[in-house]
């Protein structure tokens, strides 16, 4: 009865997940989306503690159970809740981390389980005492495939997600060196082999260990077994370290998402071991939306998806910035100058980028549009998909200061109207207006699609200063004789912007 | 061989879950806005928090002398209801952002 109950609950809980992905593919419908998804998990975690049962029994500890689960759900609550909006990627990041580390520790006490207990039949007494290995079919292949699977990819996804939240947090630098990828790939490797090998050589691994006279019945666990799972366990945090440590800022989305998507693989194999499929459904469906979202994001980089496993973006961008060291001179525009050019401009193209949110700066530059808005100038934001840390980082930074949905652009949208427009403010981008993605072959940037700024007639960079992006790269932007440099922090710019043209 | 697919034959319903919900979470995804995508990788991320029942059930079945499954599993249990709730409520905070923003549009 109370097991029928709990197979309801988790029907409910996976369709609740399927329809809060699809709301939350809709403006109007995503917050309810996340909140139907949310109840559905507490309902799913709810009906464990209390219905579960296995071999007919119930689960106990719950005191123990119900202490964790407040630990983590008032810290997990309290971080969310004072995080800042810049801070954002970082958070996700480092969530999905705990998630990886979750699995891998599910997986970690489940073959300590399997390697005490490898009958999960009882098996005859009478084959055991001739004293052979225990036969095959006592343990299940698969089974040990799920339980390494879960605990790699989970140790992978949580290291690489701690590298990715210390790097955002500017508490890490990128770290590359010669033969990086080579070595990534080994350990890659490694890995596998690792796994192959446990999974075809485990039912040699047992050997049964009997006496009749005086009657005893041991299983014994070859010492391979143990320090093979933890050499694996090893190398794959080393791994997630390793493949994350290269990779520079335009690449943290798609690691970011490609970890994501790892660990929700990760779960699905927990899914497996206990034949649960709430877990199965949820983990599936998120490695598979990540996986598509990595695979998409990677298409507007024009990068593939084994060019970002490997790593090899860190060790491209130092010849890439070598080769362009020919530049010549740029110009600087003083505030009221600028202010002159965007008040007088019929149409107004604001490209946000990362600097926008590391000023927090939203909230002026709303502002400035406002006031362009009021004095007849047409002001839109075109938003590339990959600017700032996040897809989508800058529509989010955006709405906080609540700037209106119809304003944001997409990039082909923007760039069909980039000729048409008098004056381009970029905030703090830098890689996503390079137009080195389009006419250097040696850039590392070559055949991002990126935001044709260049085609407007005028173009105004507010920077804080000459130094190259986050990728390393040199923008020949600055350097054309359209663009002008207007130098300082995108927070207290806006603001003399805008006091500038209150006057004008 | 044998082992595998008798593996195979036990999961089978498992594996039908598998490929029908990997087409599932691409036929969802493919219709996203870029507009939502840090919305939806965070949703996603509090999705896979469900892992955390796996932790439960590591932790209820521990027996009392499993201090291994007890630590691991305490620990599992604190990491998971930190991907859950972290994940769901950063969600909600960038989507309340679009919803504001939706009722001023309406006035």
């Amino acid at each position: 009865m109370e097991l029928s109950i709990l197979s309801i609950i988790y029907i409910i809980g996976s369709i609740t997940f399927i329809a809060g992905l699809k709301m939350l593919s809709d403006p109007a419908h995503a917050r309810k989306g996340n909140l139907i998804a949310a109840g559905g998990m507490g309902l799913a975690i709810a009906g464990t503690i209390f219905l579960y049962e296995t071999e007919g029994e119930k689960l106990h500890n719950h005191l123990w159970i119900f202490a964790g689960l407040a630990i983590g759900g008032i810290a997990g609550a309290l971080a969310a809740k004072k995080v800042k909006m810049t801070a954002m990627p970082e958070m996700v990041s480092l969530f999905n981390g705990m998630g990886g580390a979750c699995a891998a520790l599910i997986s970690i006490v489940e073959f300590d389980r399997l390697i005490k207990h490898p009958f999960a039949v009882s098996f005859d007494a009478p084959a055991a005492l001739s004293g052979g290995s225990i036969a095959p079919e006592l343990i299940s292949m698969g089974h040990v495939l799920i339980i390494l699977l879960g605990m790699a990819i989970g140790a992978i996804s949580f290291s690489g997600s701690m590298v990715a939240w210390a790097k955002l947090n500017g508490k890490l630098n990128d770290y590359s060196f010669k033969g990086q990828h080579f070595l990534n790939l080994f350990i890659l490797l490694l890995i596998i082999v690792g796994i192959g090998a446990m999974v075809l050589n485990i039912t040699g691994g047992f050997h049964v260990d009997a006496h009749i006279e005086p009657l005893s019945i041991r299983v014994v666990t070859a010492a391979w077994i143990p320090w093979l799972f933890y050499g694996i366990l090893f190398l794959s945090l080393a791994y997630g370290i390793q493949f994350v440590l290269p990779i520079g800022g335009a690449d943290m989305p798609v690691v970011i998402s490609l970890l994501n998507s790892f660990t929700g693989v990760a779960a699905a194999c927990g899914g497996f071991l206990y034949d649960n499929k709430v877990m199965l459904t949820g983990g599936i469906l998120v490695g598979a939306a990540g996986t598509l979202l990595t695979i998409l994001m990677c298409k507007a980089m024009n990068r593939s998806l084994i060019n970002v496993l490997v790593g090899s973006f860190g060790g491209q961008h130092a010849a890439g910035s070598a080769g362009a060291q020919e530049h010549g001179s740029f110009k600087e525009i003083s505030v009221s100058d600028a202010a002159v050019v965007l008040r007088y401009a019929s149409r107004v193209m604001i490209v946000p980028g990362y600097g926008l949110a590391v000023a927090q700066a939203q909230h002026v530059c709303h502002e400035l549009e406002k006031l362009l808005t009021d004095k007849g100038v047409e002001v839109q934001y075109a938003i590339h998909p990959v600017a700032g840390r996040m897809p989508g980082h800058m529509n989010v930074l955006l709405a906080e200061a609540d700037v209106s949905y119809d304003k944001l652009l997409e990039m082909e949208q923007a760039n069909e109207l980039f000729p048409a427009t008098d004056a381009v403010l970029v905030l703090g981008a830098n890689d996503v207006v390079n137009p080195a993605a389009k006419s250097d072959p040696s850039s590392p940037l070559y055949g991002m699609p990126i935001l044709d700024v260049e085609l407007a007639k005028m173009v105004i960079v507010n920077k804080r200063s000459m130094k190259p992006g986050y990728a390393g790269i040199e923008n020949m932007l600055f350097f054309q004789p359209k663009t002008s440099m207007l130098f300082g922090d995108a927070k207290s710019v806006l603001q003399q912007l805008v006091s500038e043209i209150k006057t004008l | 061989m044998e082992n595998w697919l008798s593996w195979i034959y036990l999961q089978q319903e498992m594996i039908y879950i598998v490929a029908l919900m990997i087409l599932l979470g691409i036929e969802v995804i493919g219709r996203v806005p870029s507009v939502l995508h840090t919305p939806l990788m965070s949703g996603a991320n509090a999705i896979h928090g469900v892992v955390i029942i796996g932790a439960i059930i590591v932790m209820g079945k521990a027996e009392p002398d499993n201090y291994l499954a007890l630590s691991l599993g305490f620990l599992a249990i604190i990491l998971g209801t930190l991907n859950v709730v972290g994940g769901f409520v950063v969600t909600d905070r960038m989507l309340e952002m679009f919803r504001k923003k939706k009722t001023d549009e309406k006035k």
